[in-house]
C-alpha cells in the first residue's frame, strides 16, 4: 500500500469516525441521564437526513436554510419522542423503557416506509461537497474533509454548551444525580428534554452528512450506524463525551482499516463492530476513559 | 389435625387428578380440531395456524429468559437462524443440496447426511443450545440493557456469519427446496410440549431460583441461588426451543436466507411476549395466536387492490407501524401485559360462582 492509499484510508477513516462520533454523544447523554439505551436514536438519524431532504427538494430551498431547519425539526421531534415514549416510564423498571424504544424505533422507520416508501432517494449533494481533490495520485473526496471539520465545530460548540452555561451545569447536575438535582432547584425534566434537542440535532448533522456522503437516502438508513455508534459510545466510556468522540473515531478508524489491510474480511465488516462490543463488555465494562456507572434507582 | 391434613390432600390429590383429565381431554380436542383444519382448510390458513404454534414455542422460549428469569435477551433471531439452518441442512435431500449449492459446493459430511424431520430438529435445537451456552458464558454476566445490546449483537453476527460462509450456508442466497415437512401435527405437537415443559421447570426448583433471580438478584444470591448458573441454565433451554421453532419454521416456509432472521423476528417474538404477559405462558399461547393471525390479516392492506372497481394502492410498511404502535400502548398503558403475568388454572372455570378462592394467583 502507498502513501498516498494509506491516506485516503485515513481520511475516509477519520469521516466515517466523525459520523460515529456524532451519534454516539447523543447515545451517550441520554444514557448519563437516563439510563437508557434511545434505541430510537439512529432513526432519529434517519429523520435529520430526510427532513434536509425534502427540505431541499419540495421547497426548493438553498441547503444552507434546508439544513439548519432539518437539526431544528429533528431536535423537535426527538423531544416528542421522549415525552409520548420515555417520560411515561420514568418510574418504569428500566427494561420497559428500553421496550418502547426498541418499539418506538419500529415504529419511525415504517412510518417513514409508510411516507416515504421504501425505495432509496437520491440525496441532493451541493456542488463544494461532491467536488473531488486531487493531491499527487491521492483522490479525496471533498466531503471526507468537511464532515471532521463540522464535527469538530459542532463538538466545541456542543464543550461550550456544557461547561460554560447554566443550561449545561444543569445536564452535568442531573447525569450526577436526578433526586439531589431536583432539590437544588433544578426542572430536571426541562433539562432532559434539551439533552434529547442537544443529542437530536447531533445525530441530524450525522444524518444529514451521511447523506452527503452516501448519497443515498432509505428509512432502514439508521439501524447499522445506530447500533455501532452505541457500540462506540460503551467503547468509548458511555456517560462521558470525550468518550463517545474518541470511540466514534477509533470504530470508524478500524472499520475502514481493517477492509483496507484485509479485505478478505471485508464481508465481516459489520460483524467487527459487535466482537469489539462483547470483548470490551467483558475486559472492561465502563470503557477506555469511562467511569463506572451505578445503577440508577 | 392430622386428619385434616390428610382430608386436604386427598381434596387436593382429587383435584389435581381432575385437572388432568380436564387437560388431556382439551388436548384431544385441540388434536381433533387441527387435524379437521389439516385436512379441510385451505393450505393458506393450514399455514397460518402452523406458524401460530411456532410462534409459541418461539414465545414460550422467549418467555422463559425473559419473562421468567428476568434477563432481557434480544438474540432470538440468531438462535431460530442456527435451529433453521441446521434442520434444513440435514432434511434436504443430497440431489437438493447439488443444485442449491451453485456457486460452492456444501462441505463433506453436510452434503451427504439426510436424517428424518424429528432428529434433524432434535439436532437443530441442540445446536442452538449449544451456541446459546457458549455466548451465554460471556454475556450473561452483563446486566439488563447491556445484554440486550450484546445478544442483539450476537445474532446480528450469526446472520454475517451466514452471509460469508458460502460453502455451509450457501451465503446471501440461502437455502431452497427444504422440504415442507412441518404440518400442524409438528408445530403444534411442539408448542404443548414447549408449553407443558417450561411449566414443569418454572414450578420446579429450578424454576423458583429463575423467578428468584428476576425478582432481586441480590437476595437470591444471599439465599445461596447461583446466579450464573440459573442464567446460564434458562438461556440455554431458550436457545434450545428458539433453535426448534427456526426448524420448524424453515420447513415450513422452505426457502430461508440470512435476512429471513434479521431483528425484525425477535421483534414480533417480543410482542408476543409483552401483549400476552411477561412470566405468563397462557398469555404468550394467546398472544401468539391473536398476533400471528392479526399479522396475517393485515397483510392485504400492503398488497394495491380493488373494491367495487375502486383501485386503492397498497402500503408497504403500514402493518409494522400497527404492529409497534400496538407494542408501544401494551408497554405504556398496560405493562404487564393481557393476563398481567397469570396463569390460566381449571379452577378458573369450575370454581366460578362458588366460594373457594380462585387459584389463579401469580405462580
Amino acid at each position: 500500500m502507498s502513501a498516498g492509499e494509506l491516506l485516503q484510508h485515513l481520511v475516509n477513516g477519520a469521516s466515517l469516525g466523525s459520523l460515529y462520533a456524532l451519534l454516539a454523544i447523543g447515545y451517550s447523554m441520554v444514557y448519563g441521564i437516563l439510563r437508557l439505551i434511545n434505541f430510537a436514536h439512529g432513526d432519529i438519524f434517519m429523520i435529520g437526513a430526510y427532513a434536509a431532504y425534502y427540505g431541499a427538494l419540495i421547497f426548493h430551498l438553498p441547503w444552507f436554510i434546508a439544513f439548519p431547519a432539518a437539526l431544528l425539526l429533528t431536535g423537535i421531534i426527538g423531544v416528542i419522542i421522549d415525552l409520548g415514549g420515555y417520560r411515561p416510564l420514568r418510574n418504569a423498571p428500566r427494561i420497559s423503557a428500553l421496550i418502547s424504544a426498541i418499539g418506538i424505533s419500529f415504529f419511525l422507520e415504517n412510518l417513514c416506509i409508510v411516507l416515504f416508501t421504501g425505495r432509496p432517494k437520491a440525496f441532493p449533494r451541493p456542488d463544494i461537497f461532491g467536488a473531488i481533490l486531487t493531491i499527487g495520485e491521492v483522490r479525496i473526496l471533498s466531503v471526507n474533509l468537511f464532515i471532521p471539520a463540522i464535527t469538530g465545530a459542532a463538538l466545541l460548540i456542543l464543550v461550550l454548551l456544557i461547561y460554560k452555561t447554566r443550561i449545561g451545569l444543569g445536564m452535568r447536575a442531573v447525569s450526577y444525580d436526578i433526586e439531589t438535582a431536583r432539590l437544588m432547584g433544578i426542572n430536571v425534566n426541562r433539562t432532559i428534554s434539551l439533552t434529547f434537542v442537544t443529542g437530536s440535532i447531533l445525530a441530524a448533522i450525522g444524518g444529514i452528512m451521511w447523506g452527503l456522503k452516501y448519497p443515498q437516502l432509505q428509512p432502514l438508513m439508521g439501524v447499522f450506524p445506530g447500533l455501532k455508534a452505541f457500540i462506540a459510545a460503551i467503547l468509548g466510556g458511555i456517560g462521558s463525551i470525550g468518550g463517545a468522540t474518541l470511540g466514534g473515531f477509533l470504530l470508524g478508524m478500524a472499520e475502514i482499516l481493517i477492509v483496507a489491510f484485509l479485505p478478505a474480511l471485508a464481508g465481516y465488516r459489520d460483524a467487527f463492530a459487535f466482537l469489539i462490543l462483547i470483548a470490551i463488555l467483558l475486559v472492561r465494562p465502563s470503557g477506555i476513559l469511562g467511569v463506572e456507572l451505578g445503577e440508577k434507582a | 389435625m392430622d386428619s385434616n391434613i390428610l382430608e386436604w390432600n386427598q381434596v387436593k390429590r382429587n383435584q389435581v387428578k381432575r385437572e388432568a383429565w380436564w387437560t388431556i381431554l382439551a388436548l384431544a380436542g385441540l388434536a381433533g380440531i387441527l387435524a379437521w383444519v389439516q385436512w379441510t382448510w385451505n393450505p393458506y390458513w393450514v399455514r397460518v395456524l402452523n406458524l401460530c404454534g411456532i410462534y409459541i414455542v418461539l414465545g414460550a422460549s422467549l418467555n422463559l429468559i425473559f419473562g421468567f428469569t428476568g434477563q432481557f435477551s434480544l438474540g432470538h433471531a440468531g438462535f431460530m437462524a442456527i435451529g433453521a439452518y441446521t434442520t434444513a441442512l440435514l432434511t434436504m435431500s443430497p440431489e437438493q443440496k447439488v443444485s442449491t449449492y451453485i456457486i460452492e459446493p456444501l462441505l463433506s459430511p453436510l452434503d451427504k447426511i439426510h436424517l428424518p424431520f424429528f432428529f434433524a430438529l432434535l439436532a437443530g435445537g441442540l445446536t442452538a443450545a449449544l451456541f446459546g451456552s457458549l455466548v451465554g458464558g460471556p454475556t450473561l454476566r452483563l446486566k439488563g440493557d447491556y445484554l440486550a445490546i450484546a445478544s442483539l449483537g450476537f445474532a446480528e453476527i450469526i446472520r454475517v456469519v451466514a452471509n460469508n460462509t458460502v460453502s455451509i450456508t450457501n451465503g446471501a442466497l440461502g437455502l431452497k427446496g427444504i422440504p415442507m415437512h412441518t404440518n400442524l401435527a409438528w408445530s403444534w405437537g411442539w408448542a404443548v410440549f414447549t408449553v407443558f415443559f417450561i411449566r414443569r421447570l418454572v414450578t420446579s426448583s429450578y424454576g423458583r431460583a429463575f423467578l428468584a433471580i428476576r425478582e432481586n438478584e441480590l437476595a437470591a444470591e444471599s439465599m445461596g441461588v447461583s446466579l450464573f448458573r440459573h442464567k446460564l441454565l434458562s438461556f440455554t433451554i431458550s436457545a434450545f426451543f428458539a433453535g426448534v421453532g427456526g426448524g420448524l419454521l424453515g420447513n415450513l416456509i422452505t426457502t430461508i436466507d440470512p435476512k429471513t432472521f434479521i431483528f425484525l423476528m425477535t421483534f414480533n417474538v417480543l410482542i408476543i411476549v409483552v401483549i400476552g404477559g411477561q412470566g405468563s405462558l397462557t398469555g404468550t399461547c394467546i398472544a401468539a395466536v391473536a398476533i400471528t393471525i392479526l399479522l396475517e390479516a393485515l397483510r392485504p392492506i400492503e398488497a394495491p387492490m380493488s373494491i367495487w372497481g375502486l383501485h386503492l394502492p397498497g402500503i408497504p410498511g403500514l402493518r409494522m407501524v400497527i404492529f409497534s404502535a400496538m407494542l408501544l400502548s401494551a408497554i405504556l398503558f398496560w405493562r404487564r401485559g393481557i393476563t398481567g403475568g397469570r396463569e390460566f388454572r381449571w379452577t378458573l372455570i369450575t370454581d366460578r360462582g362458588s366460594d373457594r378462592p380462585a387459584a389463579g394467583k401469580k405462580a
